[in-house]
């Protein structure tokens, strides 16, 4: 397994969405590396035939009826918003201008 | 005399009594809380008028002879990772900094419906990542027993503010260990109900296969009450099992383990745990035999990966998990001054809001998930899942309940494993497999190490859904101690000043 670089570090936080400064990511290389090591033993034991479990319980989908229920009024759900507008949340632009 | 010092079931009944009102009860603790929580720092919100209004309430309900829950009345530290309408929930994270949710907890609802009065917030590790309650954004809590130890995390707050007689009663949350871990190293009483047990709608999620929420207590009767007060199916949340709350009440109670088969985990002790803390492990397993129960030793030989099964498992779902925090609709926002689009505004803020840990986790989570490592590392983890649940099942298949020690060490230094993370997370070694199966542990105080004086801790496990197994033995050997020592551990506690 090919060690992890400061340019996957990188790469990540991109992907992640979480800026990080020249000295955090060099770092979080190092320490990633150390935890990649100490982690990668899974690999020892987790054979093909082995089934991989996700969750503890067997999970289904639950449903209910399609009808209102009480809910947060307009104002309790934009009570936490750091930015609103006409009753709405004001976020910064997601598209370009062009 | 009801005291700081009684246990729930003793201020219960002296409420009951009406020895007490609900107000004078909840301000003894305020009053503690304000005497002791600068050295503890077990707070990250002390909510005095909530806490007053509550117990108005339920004297007066009292007063007009209505039928109250067993709890009624008694205080309760929160984990600062519940929802609790109005009142700030943070996480232990910048991110959530000022945020009050507009909606309750369903634990939170059941609490207030049983009459529980909520004293305020505590400490934790942020977002439930660490085991020191270092990894806070908000400061380090002190372990009462010493302060210059952590309490163990993430649940740290809760776990000191019942040591510290702050409150008699606490919730917190287990996702590798986070209640138990804290519990064993300030020498009271923590359960991870079976994963599915409790419900976890409005609780932040770390890690969503994993996390479970449950009780903190000085006493296992205290610890059980609590525990049903908390538990059942909640329509709100597709992992809560729909099946009858264990009889956990009634366990505790029994105090009698004669003829119960007990394993003893081959791989979880020996090399690399202190020694005192096998020696008062192995001195509680002598009481157990003392009451007629049966010691066998079981082997679990694939639970020497699951620690690194875990380090890949709750990343990824924590990367996955915490996407939620964007900026968008609540929480902190940074660097929106109108020039910059959505992205980078959210980027900014991550980097902003985020401590060190989280962000070293949500790479890793990023990393593990991957395409191209997909397979090498999540999925691998999740092979290790199946060998740890199949190494409970064999071990079940012999014996009632499995027992180990909480933790490989009694309470470490603040700053002992702070920069070391693989150090730090190999303090969950022997908490992390029954996440990973889904299964419900106790940790149960036995003693103190000879050789540093600080709490130890037993975890007792039992399979899915039959978390009353714990309580009996733990109810049992509880009383046996007692018996033997003559007085219970927390009396041990050096004095905090302002008692």
């Amino acid at each position: 397994m090919a060690a992890i670089s400061r340019d996957d570090v990188a790469h990540l936080a991109k992907l992640a969405r979480v800026e990080m400064t020249p000295d955090e990511l060099d770092h979080m290389a190092t320490e990633l590396e150390d935890i990649l090591g100490a982690v990668k033993r899974v690999q020892e034991v987790a054979t093909a035939e082995i089934a991989p479990t996700s969750h503890p319980l067997a999970m289904t989908n639950i449903f209910r009826e399609d009808v209102v229920r009480p809910s947060l009024t307009n104002e309790e759900a934009l009570s936490g918003a750091p930015a609103k507008a006409e009753d709405r949340f004001k976020v910064p632009q997601i598209l370009g201008e062009e | 005399m009801t005291t700081i010092y009684s246990s729930a079931t003793e201020m219960a009944q002296a409420l009951s009594k009406k020895d007490i009102s609900s107000v004078e009860l909840t301000k003894l603790h305020l009053d503690r809380i304000e005497a002791v929580d600068g050295k503890v720092h077990a707070f990250l919100h002390v909510d005095s008028q909530g806490a007053i209004a509550q117990a108005t309430a339920v004297d007066a309900k009292r007063a007009a002879g209505e039928k109250l829950s067993p709890l009624a009345g008694v205080p309760l530290a929160l984990k600062d990772i519940l929802a609790q309408k109005g009142v700030p929930t943070t996480a232990g994270s910048k991110i959530l900094q000022d945020w009050r949710p507009p909606y309750d907890s369903t634990v939170v609802a059941k609490l207030k419906a049983a009459g529980v009065v909520i004293l305020g917030k505590t400490n934790m590790d942020e977002f439930a990542m660490g085991s020191s309650t270092e990894n806070s954004a908000y400061g380090t809590t002190q372990n009462p027993w010493d302060l210059t130890r952590t309490p163990g995390g993430s649940s740290g707050g809760s776990a000191a503010a019942v040591a510290a007689f702050q409150a008699p009663l606490a919730i917190g949350t287990d996702t590798g260990g986070s209640i138990r871990q804290p519990a064993a190293l300030t020498g009271i009483v923590g359960v991870k109900p079976t994963y599915g047990g409790v419900s976890r709608y409005g609780v932040v999620a770390y890690s969503s296969s994993l996390d479970q929420v449950g009780p903190f207590a000085r006493t296992v009767l205290d610890t059980a009450l609590l525990h049903e007060a908390i538990a059942g199916h909640d329509e709100r949340d597709s992992t809560s099992i729909n099946a009858p709350v264990p009889q956990v009440v009634a366990a505790a109670k029994k105090l009698d383990v004669k003829g119960m088969k007990i394993g003893v985990i081959k791989e979880l002790g020996g090399t690399g745990f202190q020694a005192g803390v096998s020696q008062r492990f192995n001195e509680a397993l002598e009481l157990l035999v003392a009451g007629g129960a049966q010691i066998v030793e079981v082997s679990c030989p694939n639970f020497e990966y699951a620690l690194a099964a875990y380090y890949l498992i709750a990343p990824s779902e924590a990367s996955s998990n915490l996407a939620r925090f964007d900026s968008m609709r609540y929480g902190l926002r940074v660097g929106d001054d109108g020039s910059k689009g959505a992205e980078e505004v959210m980027s900014i803020t991550r980097e902003a809001g985020f401590g060190k840990e989280v962000k070293r986790r949500i790479i890793l989570g990023t990393y593990a998930l991957s395409s191209g490592y997909y397979d090498a590392y999540y999925g691998s983890a999740q092979k290790v899942r199946t060998l740890v649940k199949q190494d409970f099942e064999k071990a079940f298949a012999q014996v009632d309940v499995l027992v180990s020690p909480v933790t490989p060490t009694t309470a470490f230094k603040i700053g002992e494993k702070s920069n070391d993370p693989v150090a730090m997370y190999l303090s969950d070694i022997a908490t992390i497999p029954v996440n990973m199966a889904g299964i419900g542990g106790m940790s149960l105080p036995v003693g103190l190490a000879p050789e540093d004086g600080l709490p130890v801790g037993m975890q007792i496990m039992a399979p899915v859904m039959q978390d009353d197994r714990f309580y009996r033995v733990g109810g049992a050997l509880e009383a046996a101690l007692l018996s033997k020592w003559g007085k219970p551990l927390l009396s041990n506690i050096p004095e905090l000043g302002g008692m």
